[in-house]
């Protein structure tokens, strides 16, 4: 298992789950303890050998990686500058990224004996790949999702349900992603001793960012064995869209100490940054307290999370992974955003091209490698994580067009 | 000594225990809440926790979220909240007042400047429910450097080793969440409270509120009999709730006064 080796100078989060001053634990004390055992049960099974191989075992066999790189030959030559490369994401079992998270996660509840799952989910592809899970393991699932994503995934509801997952719709607050989050905090307080809570996203209080990168950095653990097979070296950047930031963090983890590879995310400019309608706390955000960890958040002058928008559901949250709040206050990463016009543009034109149909989010990734290969020589190699794939934005890419379906 | 301090030192040479009644300021208006605080110390209140609305309360349940929802849409946030407890000083300079919320908002601010804002607002103690001891310890510096209690929740599962390290870092007193679950839950275990308390006296040096789920005078009575405090919040904002704005300080006043006459006749 090589999911670890890229680990030399760099050896964030601190024991406490610090990345610099993000992360950390900022939970209600009902939740210390278990995520002190949650942390203890990790770094225990991240370094055993047989839990690491079961792991492995069912990436291959059940999410079917590892998952190719291609060569976007046609969009490259139309835009006339870098060769743009994709990681395909997109052919994992249910469609993104998500699984090896949730795989990951499932596994070590099945080690600490809890037979209840909990998810938090905002498009629902996170509470897809959790309710699939738990079926492949026999775990009861109840995925909490706002009521406005609710109505706003019909289909994405159904198949939870026809995996046997109970979707609980959230009331409260701005009835999104975030809300989703409070209410199954609530629900962990409660259940805390039978209940595993899978967090969707590099975010969340330690040891759940770092256990997260952990399970996705297997994306990019792949990319640097296969970059120099198929263009003789490693590529000049890798380019990922940032909501929470969990398929950025798998991709940029074993770069980190590779200076020589720019790791850039793109975040949801939404209507644009100027509109104030967008989700991109690390564009345009400030330094706050969310969600048990300190990261940028989109807030107002008292403090108050504000509402966010962006076409992409799974990019719509106020937060954003601590690791990523260190990586760019330390000038590792540099951070962009595209907006929701950009990202349709990127959809289509990624569909007509190549006939591939990325999700809403990961179109946000190609948008910016649009915007950046034409100024770059045709030798240049960009890698773009492909995330997910499109199929579940049909609704959404047609209500933009003005079809209705 | 603190005005918290000396409040349970005066409680505990009557022989009674405190009532701490739980209300978010600005529910349902900035205008009533001041008004609130006097009529809840009128009807026997000893300390009053005032809850500084948050978007996103992840440890409330659903009365309380809603508090904060009707206290937020009328952009109330914590330097009105600050406003609020200067307006309350100003004929009360007796009751502790200690504000509950969350971590953000105090972030915003910065601590230095909260600690001095909150200590000139007449502020004596503050319990931010997502800054665990360890995550604290420089807002807590700053607020004992302005003579403000640093107040810490205690869990049905924070271990006795834990224990130690929140009796290093608190004052004031120490506030046990009766449950596991958010506020206003219904399934208080009256025997798990019973069998916990004890171990905290062993750990920690300071009174002991009890709060989490305690709905009646009965139940209160009974908290009482175990710990120094019996904390009232959902209970309270239901009949804050449900009043006609009139109504308010009359509704909120009789629920604490028949909680103080049930904890005071034995």
């Amino acid at each position: 298992m090589q999911m670890y080796e890229a680990l030399r100078a760099y050896n964030l989060p601190d024991e406490r789950g610090h990345f610099g001053v993000y992360g950390g634990v900022f939970v209600a004390e009902t939740l210390v303890h278990a995520l002190e055992e949650l942390r203890e049960n990790y770094e225990r099974l991240r370094q055993d050998k047989d839990f690491l191989s079961e792991f492995e075992y069912e990436l291959k066999h059940y999410v079917g990686r590892p998952s190719p790189v291609y060569y976007a030959k046609r969009l490259s030559e139309q835009l006339g500058g870098a060769q743009i490369w994709l990681k395909r994401e997109d052919l994992n079992h249910t469609g993104a990224h998500k699984v090896n998270n949730t795989v990951g996660q499932a596994l070590l509840a099945r080690h600490m004996g809890k037979k209840r799952v909990i998810a938090e989910t905002g498009a629902g592809q996170h509470g897809v790949a959790s309710a699939t899970v738990a079926a492949r393991y026999g775990m009861e699932c109840v995925v909490y999702m706002g009521s406005e994503d609710v109505k706003r995934q019909a289909s994405n509801v159904y198949r939870m349900k026809l995996l046997g997952a109970t979707v609980v719709p959230v009331e409260s607050g701005s009835k999104t992603l975030k809300d989703a989050l409070n209410e199954a905090m609530r629900d962990w307080v409660t259940n805390v001793e039978d209940t595993f809570y899978i967090i969707g996203t590099v975010a969340g209080p330690h040891p759940y960012p770092m256990m997260v990168r952990d399970f996705n950095s297997v994306v990019g653990h792949e990319l640097r064995a296969q970059m120099p097979e198929e263009v003789g070296r490693q590529p000049d950047a890798i380019i990922a869209c940032v909501g929470g930031g969990s398929n950025a963090m798998g991709a940029f983890y074993p770069y980190i100490e590779d200076k020589s590879v720019r790791l850039i995310g793109v975040e949801a400019a939404g209507f644009g940054i100027s509109s104030g309608k967008h989700a991109a706390p690390l564009c345009a955000g400030k330094p706050g307290v969310l969600h048990g960890n300190r990261t940028y958040l989109m807030q107002d002058d008292n403090g108050q999370i504000t509402e966010t928008h962006s076409i992409s559901a799974g990019l719509d949250y106020p937060g954003v992974g601590p690791e990523h709040a260190w990586l760019k206050d330390s000038g590792r990463a540099e951070y962009v955003a595209a907006d929701d016009k950009e990202a349709l543009e990127a959809f289509h034109t990624l569909t007509r091209t190549e006939g591939i149909m990325p999700a809403l989010e990961s179109a946000h990734a190609v948008a910016y490698a649009m915007k950046l290969a034409p100024q770059m020589d045709k030798d240049a190699v960009l890698l773009v994580n492909l995330s997910g794939r499109g199929d579940k934005d049909m609704d959404t890419v047609a209500q933009a067009s003005g079809i209705k379906l | 000594m603190s005005r918290i301090s000396a409040t349970f030192e005066n409680l505990r040479a009557a022989d009674k225990k405190a009532l701490i009644p739980f209300v978010t300021a600005g529910d349902p208006n900035v205008q009533l809440t001041p008004a609130i605080m006097h009529g809840l110390v009128d009807a026997g209140a000893d300390i009053i926790e005032l809850g500084v609305p948050f978007s996103d309360p992840m440890a409330d349940g659903p009365t309380i979220q809603r508090s904060s929802e009707r206290a937020l849409e009328q952009g109330v946030g914590l330097r009105d909240v600050l406003q609020i407890v200067s307006q309350f000083r100003q004929t009360d300079q007796q009751t502790p007042v200690v504000l509950m919320g969350y971590a953000n908002p105090i972030e915003a601010i910065g601590y230095a400047e909260f600690a001095q804002t909150a200590k000139t607002a007449g502020v004596d103690g503050v319990l931010v429910v997502d800054y665990p001891p360890e995550e604290s310890r420089e807002l807590t510096k700053q607020l004992n450097a302005s003579g403000l209690d640093s107040i810490f929740l205690l869990a049905p599962t924070t271990l006795e080793a834990r224990m130690d390290e929140v009796a290093r870092t608190a004052s004031g007193y120490v506030y046990y969440v009766s449950l596991k679950g958010v506020t206003g839950a219904k399934n208080l275990d009256l025997s798990e409270v019973a069998e916990k308390i004890p171990q905290i006296r062993a750990h920690v040096d300071l009174p002991i509120g009890v709060g989490f789920g305690i709905r009646d005078g009965k139940t209160a009575r009974a908290v009482a009999e175990l710990a120094d405090a019996v904390v009232i919040g959902s209970r309270l904002v239901e009949e804050i709730e449900q009043a006609a704005p009139e109504d308010v300080v009359a509704r909120a006043s009789a629920l604490i006064s028949e909680i103080r006459q049930a904890l005071d006749n034995a």
